[in-house]
């Protein structure tokens, strides 16, 4: 079993700072992590493997110092990692990242990829399905439990709004999962040993034999213009009293509102 | 303060720090409150190889020595005693075997108890011997390939929950102190049974258990050392182990120490935080300066015993008198200094203190160390002429 685990670094950061001028994130003094989803991810394929065998590859597109999340990749106990960096791929939107890393992993090979629900700093939830269509395998998105694998099929619990589906797929599939699947184990000793002399496989725009518009700025179709908190409305009006009475209110504001 | 650390050592404390503040932090209270052993908290410290710190890298472990181990032990401590007290008893528990064991022996139970797959209790202590271990009434007795081990062992750290157990027993009482031996006995073997279980004032997530031996029978191969060595054994490993009780001293000194200086900061009394009074200020002042001699005391005897030096018994009996004396003080301090709040089960200083106080009884009392430290005063001076 092939699994290949697709990491972000993310500021650590519950709020990320924005730079109202370029509209990017600030960087600067923020200690970086492994997206929190994406440690899940990593305990599932650590799993995975300590249940049937097989090898776990982190894969993560970023700056040279996104090193470090692949170095902690290892710490935890993943068998070799591949850091995607080229300033041909800056300023990726989701789609590019995920025909980037598609392109990545197609030449890393895999039976199984595994990424986060989300990445804590963007929240679109896009990049793991996104790669999944680019490669044209199945995915199943928000897993909260893997019930069964072999070499040709997963049955997977997939979190819904009100309860779970069970959901099965042949192999090749990509999976992203949610936080209710395990609990991340810490790294130890002997993998933060191993990390800190690990060779990190890098590739590059080159190694991905494609097309220069279809990396980078260049291949995103989307941009963002404009990056912002939504305002605090402060007119709030608290109405008190029984229920019938709030009732009558409530309906007498909403008139006056013209919602009614 | 740097004391210069290597990579590999700041890993240790960088991972056990991680360790303490995720994992043991968040249950400590509750752990206290059940006097619950902390099985999750030792399948973390398992996995993440804390285990495997002192012991040889043939043996699966990692090959360093007592200054990552109080390393280790520092950072569980400042965040529970009782945590760190299970964890360090099973290095109690294993130095027997690392330093007399043969290497079949080794070989056989080290790799084990490296990836923290069986836990290790070490059993001296009866209720007619506590200071004075050469008191000790159970008894070993060799038949055939099997020695016959008779007595009841009380206060064991970790037992019952150990797997592997070093335990003193006399094979010829007659002989006083040179009729003990040491031997390696297994939970299950049939004789071995585990009475009852201590209520404690603190540390009260490890396990404080009875273990009786009645007609219990261990295969010869289990005797550590020769026969009549047992106290030999005894004492060599309470030598190597007693710096790791200064380094739990150190870790729940600074523990105390932070959440005092937390809390000074924002209490406010007559209009200012009440850090801002001197007088406050000198007792964290002399809280703090307690704690970092006592840790600059203990790196420093953890080296010295890591460079293979014999004459360990009085630095290390005194890095475990200074640095637990400094624990209970900096422990009953911190309460002070948070006043009624430090008292109260909501704050952990409470705990802290509770806790601080075994550090001055076990592994030999502190009256004990000052003992050591004297008689071997005497002999230096007397060689010396
Ligand atoms: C929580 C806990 C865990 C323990 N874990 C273990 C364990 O894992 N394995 C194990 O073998 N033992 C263990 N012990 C036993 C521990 O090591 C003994 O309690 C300790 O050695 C002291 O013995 P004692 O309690 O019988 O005190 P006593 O020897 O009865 O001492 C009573 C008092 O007299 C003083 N005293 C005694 N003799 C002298 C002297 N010659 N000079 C001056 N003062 C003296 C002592 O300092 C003390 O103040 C544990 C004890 C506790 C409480």
């Amino acid at each position: 079993m092939k699994i290949v685990v697709c990491i972000k670094q993310v500021p650590d950061t519950a709020e990320v700072r924005i730079n109202p001028e370029t509209n990017t994130l600030v960087r600067d003094g923020v200690p970086s992590i492994i997206n929190p989803y994406d440690l899940h991810a990593l305990e599932a394929a650590l799993q995975i493997k300590e249940k049937i065998g097989g090898t776990v590859t982190a894969i993560t597109m970023g700056p040279p110092q996104a090193e470090d999340a692949l170095r902690e990749a290892i710490a935890m106990g993943v068998d070799d990692a591949v850091l995607l960096t080229d300033r041909a791929f800056a300023g990726s939107d989701t789609w590019a990242t995920a025909y980037t890393l598609a392109r990545a992993v197609s030449r890393i090979g895999y039976d199984l990829i595994l990424c986060g629900k989300q990445a804590i700093d963007g929240d679109t939830a896009q990049v793991g399905p996104e790669m999944a269509e680019f490669l044209d395998i199945p995915h199943i998105a928000y897993v909260k439990a893997i019930d069964d694998i072999n070499d040709r099929v997963i049955r997977v619990k997939r979190m819904m709004e009100e309860g779970y589906d069970v959901v099965e797929a042949d192999l090749p599939v990509l999976l992203t999962v949610v936080k209710e699947i395990n609990e991340p184990r810490l790294p130890s000793l002997k993998g933060k040993m191993r990390a800190k002399k690990a060779e990190i496989r890098r590739l590059g725009f080159k190694d991905l034999e494609t097309d220069e518009h279809l990396v980078g700025l260049q291949g995103s179709p989307t941009q963002v213009k404009n990056i912002f908190a939504p305002e605090m409305k402060k007119d709030r009006k608290v109405l008190k009293g029984t229920p019938e009475e709030v009732v009558e209110q409530l309906i007498t504001v909403l008139k006056e509102m013209k919602c009614l | 303060m740097d004391y210069f650390f290597t990579e590999e050592q700041k890993m240790i404390q960088e991972l056990a720090r991680q360790i303490a503040e995720e994992k043991v932090v968040p249950v400590r209270a509750e752990l206290d409150e059940k006097e619950e052993f902390p099985h999750e908290i030792m399948q973390v410290l398992a996995q993440s190889d804390m285990f495997g710190i002192f012991i040889p890298e043939e043996y699966g472990g990692l090959g360093m020595g007592s200054l990552e181990l109080c390393i280790a032990v520092e950072e569980l401590s400042r965040a529970c005693l009782g945590v760190s007290t299970s964890y360090a008893a099973n290095a109690l528990g294993t130095y027997p075997i690392l330093l007399f064991g043969t290497e079949e022996q080794k070989k056989r139970y080290l790799p084990d108890i490296a990836s923290g797959k069986r836990l290790v209790a070490f059993a001296l202590t009866e209720a007619n011997a506590g200071s004075d271990a050469a008191g000790i009434q159970t008894t070993a007795k060799k038949d055939g390939d099997y020695y016959i081990l008779n007595g009841t062992k009380q206060w064991i750290t970790n037992g019952g929950e150990a797997e592997i157990y070093t335990v003193i027993a006399m094979t010829d009482p007659s002989r006083g102190a040179r009729g003990a031996s040491a031997f390696i006995v297994e939970k299950g073997t049939e004789g071995f049974s585990f009475g009852k279980k201590e209520k404690k004032m603190g540390i009260r997530a490890s396990v404080t258990r009875e273990l009786i031996f009645d007609n219990c029978r261990v295969p010869k191969e289990n005797l550590l050392g020769r026969e009549g060595m047992g106290f030999i054994v005894a004492m060599k490993t309470l030598d190597q182990s007693r710096v790791g009780v200064g380094a739990q001293g150190v870790g729940v000194a600074q523990g105390a120490l932070e959440e005092a200086i937390r809390f000074a900061r924002q209490r406010v009394q007559f209009g200012k935080p009440v850090i801002s009074f001197q007088a406050v200020q000198h007792m964290l002042a002399d809280m703090a300066t307690l704690t970092e001699a006592a840790r600059a005391l203990v790196y420093s005897v953890a080296r010295y015993v890591d460079s293979g030096a014999k004459d360990i018994s009085k630095p290390s009996a005194m890095a475990k008198v200074f640095a637990t004396d400094v624990a209970m003080k900096v422990t009953t301090d911190a309460v002070q200094v948070m006043g009624g709040s430090g008292y109260m089960r909501e704050y952990p200083v409470e705990k802290m203190m509770r806790d601080a106080k075994i550090l001055q009884i076990y592994e030999g009392t502190n009256q004990i160390q000052r003992n050591v430290i004297g008689q071997e005063l005497i002999k230096e001076a007397a060689r010396k002429g």
